[in-house]
């Protein structure tokens, strides 16, 4: 939890160098006050100037009250707090698809579509890579394992990248599946219509993101195994004449799987990062896209909540992953010395 | 024991290395990009690339747009695509004659001569005049049938002008009116370029032979005066032009020397700095350690990519800056964790001990013993990671925060992206930066896998 606080600290103290966070909170009370002036009836009768006079005066008290003018240190606690109770302040430009301003909404809104794509993706690789993994760990030296070791070096291109050549073919070339975005247009009414239009537009990605992965991760998983199984006390369930299955489930897969959870984990983090280009070339509406399109527009508040809840998202993935850990390792569990 | 002495696996691994056929193919790619990169670097000095990126000056006018490489002729179907034809009246096939009608008045008639023997028209075409203010001129196209149409009337209003024949509608509205009244059912949509250089025919064919458009002119002063027919091509030289007309070649040459030393700079430096901190967290444990590790896992959990688009965005920064930032983000990664285990591990060695004995200092212990006999082993992961910065490069750049002014790898296909390459069918776009791309981790992965096996025998054994 520290952790996640410490992370969050710093992301808005980066945030914070030129001074961009500092900028957003006295734009936003500017304008609020300026908001609370004009629409009060009291005021309506008083000139121009006294007015002016009057709301810059309460403007310098706000920020006062905001501790705007207090020193550095002091402020940034006050972000990070602002940060961690996800009080992100206004847009400049955006708008959350219902029309509000708000950057907490606008992110609330697009951070399902991220999820379910990429939390979809990177599960459905564990498992392939998992199974994969073992089933090579069981073939090792068969013709197919070494056509999977020998491909495992074009793992090093990003999902986004084959995600290009799966546009160029299925969209471009054949034309059976949608260049990009999240479903037809007109959406269909129907909500079973809906999903299977969404589901459509996921073949692409969720596609790009399974080969991208694909060699790589069965041929680690594999090695792993592999080391794993040479072990003795496996040699020695294998020596009782213990069946395949039994020795896979309980003497193989058991005492690897806090490092393959671990794994999983840092792939959902990789995940929640990879998005943003792979969003930006499917134009799939997630946080992903928000961060490209906030770019496009220059939008420094939505930029900088975007950062923060990424900082927030990674921190509950590795908070998650102790939790975890702790269920399934023995050791953690009792209090034992990992 | 020599320090020196465990670097030997380098030189004997690099050896061991030519036994690999994967790694012989990676090395030869990247001797390939390397010399690719010297070549650029000789043709393109720097400044000269970035002028040439920027097309200052305008220097890509007389180049077509979105024309595909040469070579994509392969998949045409035999047709012959046309390339750019330039014929001017300042040298080449023409003819003038020059009458005097008056002092300071003359008539001529200038005739630019080509021959096309390609099976498709060109994608547009542009006439540069040269003249005087107030220059009258008439221009006329003749068929190699020696058919005869009349195209526009121009006056000068200044020195330079350019007519843009493609876009010229009242030209197309006459041209289509007349083909119409020629032959009633055409069967293709006539544009400008297809009715200059079609048969009189049904389907649409090209005219094959020898063109010529002549000017009736009436100039102010004679010797000043030229004409320039530019016929933009299909296809254009190895590797096409982009919607502002430039050469991609440029760019896919000159980022060959930034992708490879921005991956190698990022690659390597991070690496090291994994290494001395990993090695000084496992070395001194206790406090050091603590803090390290707990830096470290804070470091871990930031969204690296969100911070480093969050800063370029606010300072504009420009390549080698991003490259320090990137490195600034990276200094506590993973790759400290498994340094510190295995420094750990080595710490306990009997020559360390021995030189701890005889009173060697802490640093001389880290970076003469500690450092020299891990490094070999990461050496493979330092070679498998330089493409992972390449692409880092380039997804910068496909979100428009590359480097503002050199031309990159990822530049081509991020505006290949934003104009739509895909969509628009102009698949070589897309397709040549990836290639370069591709070549680049091919050859880096492969050579890297190859030394992993060489430094870590156990993994040649399963």
């Amino acid at each position: 939890m520290a952790t996640i606080v410490m992370a969050t600290y710093l992301t808005i103290i980066i945030a914070n160098m030129g001074g961009y966070v500092d900028e957003i909170k006295k734009a936003e009370i500017t304008e609020s006050t300026y908001q609370a002036f004009m629409n009060n009836p009291a005021y309506k009768g008083l000139p121009r100037d006294q007015l002016q006079k009057l709301i810059e005066e309460q403007i310098k008290l706000e920020m006062q009250r905001a501790g705007l003018d207090r020193p550095f240190l002091e402020r940034s606690l006050m972000y990070l707090w602002d940060g961690l109770t996800l009080n992100l302040g206004r847009a400049l430009y955006m708008t959350s698809d219902s029309g509000s301003r708000l950057v907490k909404n606008i992110i609330l809104e697009r951070l399902p579509q991220t999820v379910l794509l990429f939390t979809t993706a990177t599960v459905i690789n564990f498992f392939i890579h998992l199974y994969g993994g073992l089933y090579l760990s069981r073939n090792y030296g068969s013709k197919l394992d070494k056509i999977v070791v020998s491909l495992a070096p074009v793992s090093v291109m990003p999902g986004w990248f084959y995600g290009i050549f799966l546009i160029l073919i299925f969209a471009a070339w054949l034309r059976v599946l949608p260049y990009g975005g999240l479903v037809d247009y007109p959406p269909p009414d129907d909500p079973l219509l809906y999903a299977l239009s969404v589901l459509k537009h996921a073949i692409l990605p969720i596609t790009s993101w399974i080969i991208s992965g694909l060699f790589m991760g069965i041929y680690s998983n594999r090695t792993f195994f592999l080391i794993f199984s040479t072990e003795d006390y496996v040699e020695a369930a294998r020596a009782k004449g213990l069946p395949p299955r039994l020795i896979e489930q309980r003497y193989i897969l058991r005492p690897t799987l806090p490092p393959i959870i671990t794994s999983l984990a840092l792939s959902l983090i990789a995940s929640w990062q990879g998005a943003i280009i792979t969003e930006t070339v499917f134009e799939w509406p997630g946080l992903g896209l928000t961060t490209y399109q906030a770019l496009q527009y220059f939008d420094i508040p939505v930029i900088v909540g975007l950062t923060v809840t990424y900082a927030y998202l990674l921190g509950f993935t590795v908070l998650a992953l102790d939790i975890v850990y702790s269920l399934i390792d023995p050791r953690i569990r009792s209090g034992l010395p990992v | 024991m020599n320090p020196l002495k465990s670097l030997r696996p380098i030189s004997t691994s690099l050896r061991e290395l030519l036994h690999y056929k994967s790694a012989l193919i990676g090395l030869s790619i990247l001797v390939f990009l390397i010399a690719l990169s010297l070549y650029s670097i000789i043709v393109y000095p720097g400044p000269k690339a970035v002028a040439y990126w920027r097309g200052e000056e305008n220097i890509w006018i007389k180049n077509p747009k979105n024309a595909f490489p040469e070579w994509w002729e392969v998949f045409s179907g035999g047709k012959k695509l046309p390339r750019t034809i330039i014929i001017n009246s300042y040298g080449g096939q023409h003819s003038v004659d020059i009458i005097q009608i008056s002092n300071g008045i003359y008539m001529l008639n200038l005739s630019l001569t080509f021959d096309y023997y390609y099976d498709e028209e060109p994608s547009a075409i542009n006439v540069f005049i040269n003249g005087t203010s107030g220059d009258k001129i008439e221009l006329y196209w003749i068929y190699p049938d020696n058919r005869r149409i009349f195209l526009t009337n121009i006056t000068l209003n200044t020195d330079k002008t350019i007519y843009y024949l493609s876009q010229d509608i009242h030209l197309n509205n006459r041209l289509v009116m007349d083909l119409y009244k020629q032959i009633s059912s055409i069967k293709y949509s006539p544009t400008i370029e297809r009715i200059l250089f079609a048969m009189p025919t049904y389907e649409f064919k090209v005219q094959k032979g020898t063109y010529k458009l002549v000017a009736l002119c009436m100039v102010k002063n004679s010797s000043k005066f030229g004409l320039e027919l530019v016929l933009y091509g299909r296809v254009y030289g190895i590797a096409g032009t982009d919607h502002l007309r430039r050469p991609l070649e440029i760019a896919l040459l000159y980022g060959t020397p930034i992708a490879l030393a921005f991956g190698m700079l990022s690659s390597v430096v991070i690496s090291l700095l994994h290494l001395i901190i990993g090695v000084i967290s496992g070395y001194y444990g206790g406090t050091i350690d603590t803090l390290i590790q707990r830096v470290t896992e804070i470091y871990m959990i930031l969204p690296f990519l969100n911070i480093l688009i969050m800063v370029s965005i606010f300072y504009k920064l420009d390549l080698w800056t991003i490259l320090v930032i990137i490195i600034a983000l990276s200094i506590f990664g993973s790759g400290v964790k498994t340094t510190r285990a295995i420094a750990m591990q080595i710490k306990e060695m009997p020559y360390v001990e021995s030189a701890k004995v005889y009173g060697a200092s802490d640093l001389r212990i880290i970076f003469l013993y500690i450092i020299p006999k891990i490094l070999p082993t990461l050496v493979p992961s330092i070679v498998i990671s330089v493409p992972s910065f390449v692409f880092l490069e380039a997804a910068l750049s496909l979100l428009g925060l590359g480097d503002p002014l050199l031309p990159t790898w990822g530049k081509v296909l991020s505006e290949a992206q934003s104009q739509g390459a895909l969509y628009k069918g102009l698949y070589y776009w897309v397709l040549e930066p990836s290639f370069m791309l591709i070549l680049t981790s091919v050859s880096f992965t492969s050579i890297g896998f190859a030394l992993d096996r060489i430094v870590n025998p156990r993994l040649k054994e399963i």
